[in-house]
């Protein structure tokens, strides 16, 4: 077996979603590569220099990976898997590896493996299906598996190796029917939502943009990342990255902290594999007590800042 | 300019979902179905445009059995001119799908395809890149915002950073993210309209392809239970049992 992974990053660091997705990789199997695409500056270098579990790092040099269009590294990635013969292409279940993935899966004429939770061996595995209200047990007959990985079920391998990374300076040239434009990225100093121990979101109970500040002075003493339910997002109170749920970041942190979100299942399937969840509502009747191991009734007006002050 | 917009029947997004005593799916008997939301988006994205005048016709496409009829026509009476069944009796994988999608492309032509970014029966997430694939066409997922811009189309995007815009030559591909836009309620007049629209039924064996399926599912099954939890008093009481019990908190 062969595997090969593939990275995202942002062209200065690999992202830990990648980090998962080779821990996913190492249960399949240890003969396991990592590719990636990028202008190939000496971050990204010295970054990937260090993952552990790998046995060979290639990196595809091109300008045109400063944005990762879907056709460019589609075009890049298929003339790199002729020569390979991996049994197994994995890639992170971000917006990255959603949107390029299948692209692969088709190329190769196999049919991919979405957001896996579980390997069980290398041709079964484990994935979510309706919102993760079923479970799906399935095999694959293919002979190359193309498979995207919840990061979430997967602990992030380490970084204390000291690998060679190949670069290749690639001299494709691209047909250009897709360009970049813009950017609109939101900047935070807090971690990352998928990343974090700590996650407190709010829904459309907090009422508007305003009052999300209420949450983001308990962020700041419990190191938390702050989301939101799709009606505070569609509201407008915060940004649509901010989102949790079957459609939105599939969290699992140590702790979730739902403030006046009333608990529909699209946002119940991105929070459930969260060690523990406190939900404070102020309808005791509201969904989300029955997925909470902490309920606490109460208007979260009061409740929010006497939490700050006493944590 | 003509656009495709695909459709799939699938269980309402409200009903609680049961996994069949047996484990070899979901129950589906009596449960009340509807068009995937996605697709909602991209039907109404489609006759958007369409009001703008950028598109003068509208091809709803359905891939399934007899009763995704109503699907496409619920698509008609949002304001589709006509519809394409294509009839089959086993669920296809997103694969399989793309690829009949594809012998629709070839024979209709049409200059956008506007689908769901997912189906919320099978979440994968595949079948528009796939086609994009398959058809050498542009593809720009899980779309918030598309305006033409000239000859192209500028289509915002929502990745997990945030957003981005891309650029796209005609013919495209575009997959619809939730905040792309409002669904409307089709009006009663445009529901008995939409009963006089042409829906063409083609068989998919018609088209000689393989479809069998690559995966083999093995069993379904429940989602491992939480815990039942517990109802604090107050602000005291949480901060207690997330540092002595759950030990979350230092
Ligand atoms: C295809 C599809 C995909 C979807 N994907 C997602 C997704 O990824 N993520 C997601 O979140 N949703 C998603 N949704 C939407 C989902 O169905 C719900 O509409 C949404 O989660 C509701 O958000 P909410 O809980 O903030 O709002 P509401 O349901 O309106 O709940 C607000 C809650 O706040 C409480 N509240 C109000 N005031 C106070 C107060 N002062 N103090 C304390 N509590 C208060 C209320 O009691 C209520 O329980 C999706 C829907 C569809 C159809
Ligand atoms: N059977 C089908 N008929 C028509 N369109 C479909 C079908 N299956 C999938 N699609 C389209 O492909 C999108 C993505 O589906 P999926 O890749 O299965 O998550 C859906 O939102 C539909 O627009």
């Amino acid at each position: 077996m062969k595997i090969l992974v593939i990275a995202e990053h942002d062209n200065k660091k690999i992202k830990p979603s990648t980090l998962s997705t080779i821990s996913a990789g190492l249960k399949i199997d240890d003969n396991i590569e990592m590719l990636i695409f990028s202008t190939g500056s000496q971050e990204i270098v010295s970054d990937s220099e260090k993952i552990s579990g790998l046995k060979k790092v290639t990196l595809i040099k091109h300008e045109i990976f400063e944005s990762q269009i879907a056709e460019d590294i589609t075009k890049a990635l298929t003339g790199f898997l002729e020569s390979g013969e991996y049994t197994h292409i994995l890639a992170p279940s971000t917006t990255f590896g959603k949107n390029l993935l299948p692209r692969i899966a088709a190329h190769l004429d196999v049919q991919q493996i979405s957001d896996i939770m579980t390997v069980l061996d290398h041709e079964t595995f484990e994935r979510p299906i309706y919102a993760g209200n079923a479970v799906c047990k399935l095999k694959s007959k293919d002979k190359i598996k193309v498979i995207t990985v919840r990061g979430t079920c997967f602990e992030p391998c380490k970084k204390e190796s000291k690998n060679t990374v190949e670069v290749i300076d690639s001299s494709l040239t691209f047909d250009g029917k897709v360009n970049f434009v813009k950017h609109e990225l939101s900047e935070s100093d807090r971690p990352e939502l998928t990343a974090a121990k700590i996650v407190i979101s709010g829904g459309r109970g907090m009422q508007n943009g305003d009052n999300f500040k209420l949450l983001e002075g308990i962020a700041d003493k419990l190191g938390a990342a702050i989301g939101a339910s799709r009606a505070a997002v569609d509201a407008g109170f915060v940004p649509n990255d901010w989102q949790v749920g079957q459609t939105g970041k599939i969290v699992a942190p140590d702790l979730y902290i739902a403030v006046g979100i009333s608990g529909a299942i699209q946002h119940i399937a991105g929070i459930k594999d969260s060690k523990f969840i406190v939900a404070i509502n102020k309808d005791e009747e509201a969904p989300i007590f029955k997925f909470s191991d902490y309920g606490l009734v109460g208007d979260l007006f009061e409740v929010l800042p006497a939490l700050e002050q006493k944590l | 300019m003509k656009a495709l917009v695909c459709v799939k029947r699938v269980i309402d997004y409200n009903v609680k979902i049961r996994v069949k005593a047996d484990k070899t799916g979901v129950e589906t008997e009596n449960v009340k179905m509807s068009m995937n939301p996605f697709d909602e988006i991209a039907v109404e994205e489609a006759v958007k445009m369409k009001e703008k005048g950028i598109l003068n016709e509208i091809v709803v496409l359905s891939i399934g059995s007899e009763s995704s009829q109503e699907t496409i026509r619920s698509g008609l009476a949002m304001g589709g001119d006509r519809g394409i069944l294509v009839k089959t009796t086993s669920d296809l994988e997103p694969l399989n799908v793309a690829k009949v999608i594809s012998k629709i492309v070839e024979k209709e032509k049409p200059e956008i395809i506007i689908m769901g970014k997912q189906a919320i029966d099978d979440d994968s997430n595949q079948t528009g890149q796939m086609l994009a694939q398959i058809c050498n066409l542009s593809q720009a997922t899980f779309a918030s915002k598309v305006e033409k811009n000239g000859e192209k189309f500028d289509v915002t995007r929502e990745i997990d950073g945030g957003l981005e815009t891309i650029s796209v030559e005609l013919p495209c591909i575009i997959t619809t993210d939730l905040r792309l836009n409002e669904p409307r309620y089709a009006s009663l007049p445009n529901i008995m309209k939409a009963k006089q629209k042409k829906i063409e039924q083609i068989d998919v064996g018609s088209f000689g392809l393989n479809l069998e399926s690559r995966l083999e599912i093995i069993e379904v099954n429940d989602p491992p239970e939480r815990k039942p939890g517990i109802m604090v008093q107050d602000v005291e009481e949480l901060i207690g049992k997330l540092k002595s019990e759950a030990k979350v908190l230092s």
